[in-house]
C-alpha cells in the first residue's frame, strides 16, 4: 500500500501538471487564497470569534459598529457588525461555509446529470442525442441564471417564506444543479464523440463488453480532463448564481446568511453610511469567485482539452 | 433554406408550447386565486360557486386549451394587484426595461469593438493585458456587486481622509480618491418625455439620462467582458488567415486591413452572438432593476413573486419566453442566411 501511493506521488511530482503549477505564480497564488478560504469555513465554527445563528450571543446594541480604524469601532469586532449587532467577521465566515457548500454541492449535481445525459447523448446517437441536445440548447438560450431564477420563484411560493427558509440550502443545490447541467453535458459529449471513435473502443465492443460498461469503464475515464476544468469554472458560475439569488431574496434567510445574502441584508443600510456591512462580504465573494475563476483559466491552458465551443 | 426555415420555425412553436404548459402549470399548481379575490370571511359554500363559475373545478386539458385560447387572443387573465390585465401592466413595465438595454447596449458597442480590437492587433502591449486582466476581474463580480460599488461611489460619495493633509501630495491623493455623489440611484426620476402609448423615454432630459448612468453602466459591465473576451478572439483568429495575409503583402495599410477586411469578419459571430445575449441580459434586468428600483419589468416580475400575484407572474414568464423565442430564432436565420456552412437540416457543423 505504501509503495503504490510513493509511486503515485513521484508520478504525480514528476508530471507535467506540478511542473507547469510550479511555475506559474498567479496559479499558486490562487491555490493558497482558495485553501485558505476553503480551510477558514471548513473550520468556522473554531475561528469564529461568536456563533451568529445563536441569538443569545447577539446584543442589538452593537448593531452598526465600523470595522477597525474607523472611529466608533469596537476591538472585538474587527470587520465591524451588521444591523442586527452581529459581528461581520463571524458571519463572513459561516457565509462562506454556506456559499462553498452550494457552490460545491450544485456542482456535483450538474456534473452527475451532465456526466450521465452527455455520456448518453454522445455514446448512443440518434434520437437520445437529439432530444437531449434540444433541451440543452432551449435551457442555456434562456440563461441559467434566469431558469434558476423561475424555478426559484416557483419553489419559494409553493413552500411559503418559512418552509424555504428550512430547506433552501438543499433547493438551491437542486436549482441551481439543474440550471446549469446542459453547460458540462455538451462538453461531455462533444468529447464521447471524439474518443467513440477510437480504437480502444472497437476493441472492447469486439470482446463483448456492454454498452454501459464501454461507456463508464472505458470512455467515461478518458473524458475527465475537460470535465475537470468545465467543473472549475462551474463551481464559481454556482457560487455566483446562489449570491444572485439570495440577493433577489430567492435564496438563503438571513437567518443563516449565505455571502449573497450578506450582501443583501447589507444594501439596506448602504444609505445610511454602513457601506461595511455590503461591501466587505462583496469583496470576499469577489476573492472567492476570482480565485476559483483564475485556477480554471490555467487549468484549461494546462489540460488544453477539447472543450465545447460554441 | 425551405427547410431550415421549416425546421427553426417549428421548433420555436414546439417552445413556445412547451413554455405555455409550464406557465400553465404554475398558475393551476401555485396559490389560490380565491384567498386572493375574497379573504377569510367567505363560507366555503360560496367558496365553492366561485370556483365553478371561474372554471377551476374543469379538467386539467380544458382548463389548459382555456388558457392557449386566451393567451393566443392576447389575454392573459387580471394582475391581482393591480387589478387589470397583466398584458396592460407589462406594456406599462417595459419601456423602462428596453430603455435600459438600450442604454447598456450602446455602452457594450462603444466600448467593446474598440478595445477588443486592440487587444487583438496588440496583444503584447501592456494596455491590453491591462484591459484582459480587468475584464477577468469584471467576469468575477456579481452585477449587483457592481451596482453596490457605483451607488457607493458615485451617489453617496466617498470621503478619502488616509493621506496625511497637511502635504500637498497628501491632499491631492485625498481629493483624487474622494468621490463627490449625487448620480441619482432610484427610479427614472420625473422628467419622462411621453412618446407613444406606455413609452415614457428618459432619453430626451437630463434628469432621465441622469438616472439612466448608474443602471446602464452596472447592466454593461456583466456582458463588457464577454464581449471584450470574443471580439478578441474572432479577431486574433481572422488575422491569421490567408486573405489578411495576402493584404500585406499587397502593401495595404495596416488600418484599411484591420478595420475594414478584418473587422467585417470578426463581426459576423459577434452579431449572432449578441443577438443571443442581449436576450440573456433580461435576466440581469431582474438584478439591476431590483438595486436600483428601476421600475421596469424585472423589478415588477420579483414583486410580483412577493405578493404571490400569480397571473402576473405566469404572464411575464409567457413575455419574456416570446422575446426569447424570437431572438434566437432570427438569430439562427439571419446567421444560417449569411453563412452557408452552416448545414441546412439545422444540424450544427
Amino acid at each position: 500500500m505504501t509503495t503504490a501511493t510513493v509511486s503515485r506521488w513521484d508520478r504525480f511530482r514528476e508530471s507535467f501538471f506540478w511542473y507547469s503549477f510550479k511555475r506559474d505564480k498567479v496559479a499558486i497564488a490562487s491555490f493558497a487564497v482558495l485553501l485558505l478560504m476553503v480551510l477558514a469555513a471548513i473550520f468556522a465554527p473554531l475561528l469564529a470569534p461568536t456563533d451568529p445563528y445563536d441569538l443569545a450571543q447577539i446584543n442589538i446594541m452593537n448593531s452598526e459598529l465600523p470595522p477597525v480604524g474607523m472611529s466608533g469601532s469596537d476591538p472585538a469586532f474587527p470587520l465591524g457588525t451588521d444591523a442586527q449587532g452581529r459581528d461581520l467577521l463571524s458571519t463572513i465566515l459561516y457565509g462562506t461555509r454556506v456559499s462553498l457548500m452550494i457552490g460545491f454541492g450544485a456542482v456535483i449535481l450538474q456534473a452527475f446529470l451532465g456526466i450521465l445525459f452527455g455520456l448518453l447523448a454522445g455514446y448512443l446517437g440518434g434520437k437520445v442525442d437529439a432530444i437531449l441536445m434540444r433541451i440543452a440548447d432551449v435551457q442555456l438560450s434562456f440563461s441559467t441564471l434566469m431558469v434558476a431564477i423561475i424555478v426559484g420563484a416557483v419553489f419559494k411560493a409553493s413552500f411559503g417564506n418559512l418552509m424555504f427558509g428550512e430547506i433552501a440550502i438543499y433547493m438551491l443545490i437542486f436549482i441551481i444543479g439543474v440550471a446549469e447541467w446542459p453547460q458540462i453535458a455538451r462538453t461531455v459529449r462533444a468529447s464521447v464523440l471524439a474518443e467513440k471513435k477510437k480504437e480502444y473502443v472497437d476493441a472492447a465492443k469486439v470482446m463483448g463488453f456492454g454498452t454501459r460498461r464501454i461507456m463508464f469503464r472505458h470512455i467515461l475515464p478518458n473524458t475527465l480532463s475537460p470535465i475537470f476544468v468545465i467543473a472549475t469554472v462551474q463551481i464559481a458560475n454556482a457560487i455566483i448564481s446562489e449570491a444572485a439569488l439570495s440577493f433577489l431574496g430567492l435564496g438563503m434567510p438571513e437567518t443563516q446568511p449565505s455571502l449573497g445574502s450578506l450582501i443583501k441584508s447589507g444594501f439596506d443600510y448602504i444609505q445610511s453610511g454602513s457601506w461595511w456591512i455590503t461591501l466587505i462580504p462583496g469583496l470576499v465573494l469577489v476573492v472567492l469567485v476570482l480565485v476559483i475563476n483564475l485556477l480554471g483559466d490555467w487549468l484549461r491552458d494546462v489540460m488544453n482539452p477539447r472543450l465545447y465551443k460554441g | 433554406m425551405l427547410a431550415f426555415l421549416v425546421q427553426r420555425i417549428s421548433q420555436a412553436l414546439l417552445v413556445m408550447f412547451v413554455i405555455s404548459v409550464i406557465a400553465f402549470a404554475i398558475q393551476d399548481g401555485l396559490g389560490d386565486p380565491l384567498q386572493e379575490m375574497v379573504g377569510m370571511s367567505v363560507s366555503e359554500e360560496e367558496r365553492e360557486a366561485i370556483r365553478d363559475e371561474l372554471g377551476l373545478n374543469d379538467p386539467m386539458v380544458v382548463q389548459y386549451l382555456r388558457f392557449a385560447g386566451n393567451a393566443l387572443q392576447g389575454d392573459l387573465g387580471n394582475s391581482y394587484f393591480y387589478s387589470k390585465p397583466t398584458l396592460e401592466v407589462i406594456a406599462e413595465h417595459l419601456p423602462a426595461t428596453l430603455e435600459l438595454v438600450i442604454g447598456a447596449s450602446l455602452i457594450i458597442v462603444f466600448l467593446s469593438v474598440p478595445i477588443g480590437v486592440y487587444a487583438a492587433i496588440r496583444p503584447q502591449a501592456w494596455l491590453s493585458k491591462f484591459f484582459m486582466g480587468v475584464s477577468t476581474v469584471g467576469i468575477s463580480i456579481p452585477v449587483f456587486l457592481t451596482a453596490i460599488v457605483l451607488i457607493q461611489l458615485f451617489s453617496i460619495g466617498v470621503a478619502v481622509n488616509w493621506f496625511p493633509s497637511d502635504t500637498g501630495w497628501g491632499q491631492w491623493l485625498n481629493d483624487f480618491f474622494t468621490t463627490e455623489g449625487g448620480l441619482p440611484s432610484y427610479g427614472r426620476g420625473d422628467n419622462l418625455t411621453h412618446l407613444f402609448g406606455t413609452w415614457n423615454s428618459g432619453f430626451f432630459s437630463e434628469g432621465g439620462l441622469m438616472h439612466l448612468v448608474l443602471p446602464s453602466v452596472s447592466l454593461a459591465s456583466i456582458m463588457l467582458p464577454l464581449f471584450i473576451r470574443l471580439i478578441r478572439a474572432e479577431m486574433m483568429e481572422v488575422l491569421q488567415s490567408d486573405y489578411i495575409r495576402y493584404a500585406r503583402a499587397k502593401g495595404l495599410s495596416a488600418g484599411r486591413i484591420n478595420f475594414l477586411h478584418a473587422l467585417k469578419n470578426t463581426m459576423l459571430p459577434v452579431i449572432t452572438v449578441g443577438g443571443v445575449q442581449i436576450g440573456i441580459m433580461v435576466a440581469y434586468t431582474i438584478l439591476t432593476e431590483t438595486v436600483f428600483q428601476w421600475p421596469g419589468v424585472g423589478l415588477m416580475f420579483l414583486e410580483a413573486i412577493t405578493r404571490s400575484d400569480i397571473p402576473l407572474i405566469v404572464a411575464y414568464l409567457m413575455v419574456v419566453g416570446l422575446i426569447f423565442v424570437i431572438t434566437n430564432t432570427v438569430v439562427d436565420l439571419v446567421y444560417g442566411l449569411v453563412n452557408p456552412t452552416v448545414k441546412l437540416t439545422g444540424k450544427k457543423a
